[in-house]
């Protein structure tokens, strides 16, 4: 899959690299946004509390807070397009949205499709949903316990492998979810920010994701290739919101625990 | 050995045949496990399911209308369901209605796990069929058989023990056999309630390695050679059973 992975985005630049010299110049992004007075922004809507809709439809969390500074920064109003992560990188190359900040991994792959500032604004990682009763501390804690995973997921080994735990996996998160109240696995491994949105539910109550982070990837927000003062402006909007402790704040005020990440971020731009 | 695993390294390394199952210890003895819960599901669920077979056809020829009733019902149920659905219903439905027990770390985990619900779910899905392919090897047996032994003053249960079931038996084993196999096949559906067997073994691999082509091939020849292991026996006890003169 990885191959066939690589091969399309090595279609794609190249494609993107024709496009680029065959098309005539054209005006800075920017300019063209203060000219529409609109910044449109691809964001998730199904990811809460990153990016989802609330009763009415609109779409609302903390990537769209993001984005509304960015609008705000630059005096336009700003408007949701909502992406899913096979299209996000679609969207931006085909000029449907200016910005896209959808809880997507920065890789190296997908920096040669789209352009991804320095430094990243979030990061995720694997962790586990669990009982509070058990009091699992560390991941050596699970060694020969049942653990709850997705078929398919890569952390499943690593977990099994390095922290010795019995992987359980089912196809979907709804069968884990039902496997885990019935006490068929102990904890449930998973993304990170997976699990802070479920934990809010008050079902979930009695759960909790007690154990530090592991394989924490950062993700990155994303403008159009060679749109280089866009790229560079969205580079210091980035910054200042580290500087300014902006992520911690969305991330107290959508519920969720202050990361890691952003702790460190913040202390690094101070 | 170790020249073996370094074999299907060099093998990768040098044509992409990605073999992790052989190579890397960690995937090699999920494999085995994998194949050694399918061989313990296969061989539970074939005791169980001939077992349910041959109880199950006795209790149909019952003189009691309600046991006949009750028969008739199951193999109604078990047979016109998919199995895959009797299996989320015994795992989830069934299984969280069931009393739990406490379990060495202090959770509260369910009685039954993914291997028990599997096995009473497979068996009695097969077990339905046996009950019906039993059925026709009683009826073949001749009346006149039947009615001798009576004469005799043979018991019910002693006629079907020693005299109905053993002239069955050899009428049934072609039919018996074919359900067997499938049997065996359906095992690979426990996959979907994390029972660790084989299919599931090799999802996780090729989830980990990205080799799913060399590993839907290998599952392909491992149940090819499995079943054809059991087809093996089953023919040579029919031909052992063969009695000169009966059934053909």
């Amino acid at each position: 899959m990885l191959n066939i992975l690589s091969k399309k985005v090595a279609t794609a630049v190249a494609l993107g690299a024709f496009a680029l010299t065959s098309l005539p110049a054209h005006a800075d992004v920017i300019d063209d946004i203060k000219a529409r007075g609109t910044l449109i922004v691809g964001v998730k809507a199904d990811y809460k509390p990153y990016g989802f809709r609330d009763t009415s439809g609109a779409i609302i969390g903390i990537e769209p807070e993001l984005a509304k500074d960015v609008a705000d920064k630059l005096g336009v109003d700003v408007e949701y397009v909502p992406v899913v992560s096979s299209n996000r990188m679609q969207f931006l190359e085909q000029g449907k949205v200016d910005l896209m900040i959808a809880t997507m991994t920065d890789k190296p792959d997908r920096r040669k499709v789209v352009s991804i500032p320095d430094p990243n604004y979030y990061s995720s990682g694997t962790n586990i949903m669990t009982p509070k009763k058990f009091g699992f501390k560390e991941w050596e804690d699970l060694r020969g316990k049942p653990v709850c995973g997705i078929q398919g997921a890569f952390y499943n080994k690593k977990t099994g492998r390095d922290f010795g735990a019995k992987i359980v996996a089912f196809k979907g998160t709804a069968e884990v979810y039902a496997a885990l109240k019935a006490g068929n696995c102990v904890a449930f491994v998973y993304d990170d920010s997976s699990h802070v949105a479920t934990l809010e539910q008050p079902e979930w109550a009695d759960y909790e994701m007690p154990l530090p982070t592991i394989d924490d990837a950062p993700w990155g927000l994303a403008v159009k290739l060679g749109e280089t003062k866009f790229h560079d402006m969205m580079g210091e909007m980035i910054v200042g919101w580290h500087k300014s402790g902006r992520i911690l704040e969305l991330e107290t005020k959508w519920g969720v625990t202050n990361t890691p990440f952003a702790k460190e971020m913040h202390e690094k731009y101070k | 050995m170790e020249a073996f695993y370094e074999w299907a390294r060099v093998l990768y390394e040098n044509t992409g045949i990605n073999l992790p199952f052989i190579y890397d210890s960690y995937d090699r003895d999920r494999m085995i496990n994998g194949f050694f819960m399918t061989v313990k599901l296969s061989v539970t669920c074939l005791f169980f399911s001939v077992v349910i077979g041959i109880i199950g056809a006795w209790l149909q020829s019952s003189p009691l209308k309600w046991t006949r009733r009750i028969v008739g019902g199951y193999i109604q149920i078990f047979r016109n369901t998919p199995p895959l659905v009797q299996l989320y219903f015994f795992y989830f439905a069934i299984g969280t209605l069931l009393p739990k027990v406490t379990n060495e770390y202090g959770g509260q985990e369910p009685i039954l796990g993914g291997f028990a619900w599997a096995v009473i779910s497979l068996s009695f899905f097969a077990g339905a069929y046996n009950v019906e392919i039993f059925r026709s090897g009683i009826e073949a047996v001749p009346d006149s058989t039947i009615e001798a032994a009576e004469a005799l003053g043979f018991s019910r249960l002693h006629i079907y023990k020693d005299i109905t079931l053993p002239l069955a038996i050899r009428v049934v084993l072609p039919a018996l056999n074919n359900n067997l196999v499938n049997l065996v096949k359906t095992t690979t559906l426990a996959y979907a309630i994390a029972v660790p067997e084989m299919l599931y073994e090799a999802n996780q691999i090729w989830s980990d390695n990205v080799n799913v082509t060399e590993m839907m091939i290998f599952m392909l020849l491992v149940y090819f050679v499995l079943v054809g292991v059991l087809v093996w026996g089953m023919n040579r006890w029919e031909r052992a059973l063969k009695i000169p003169g009966f059934g053909a």
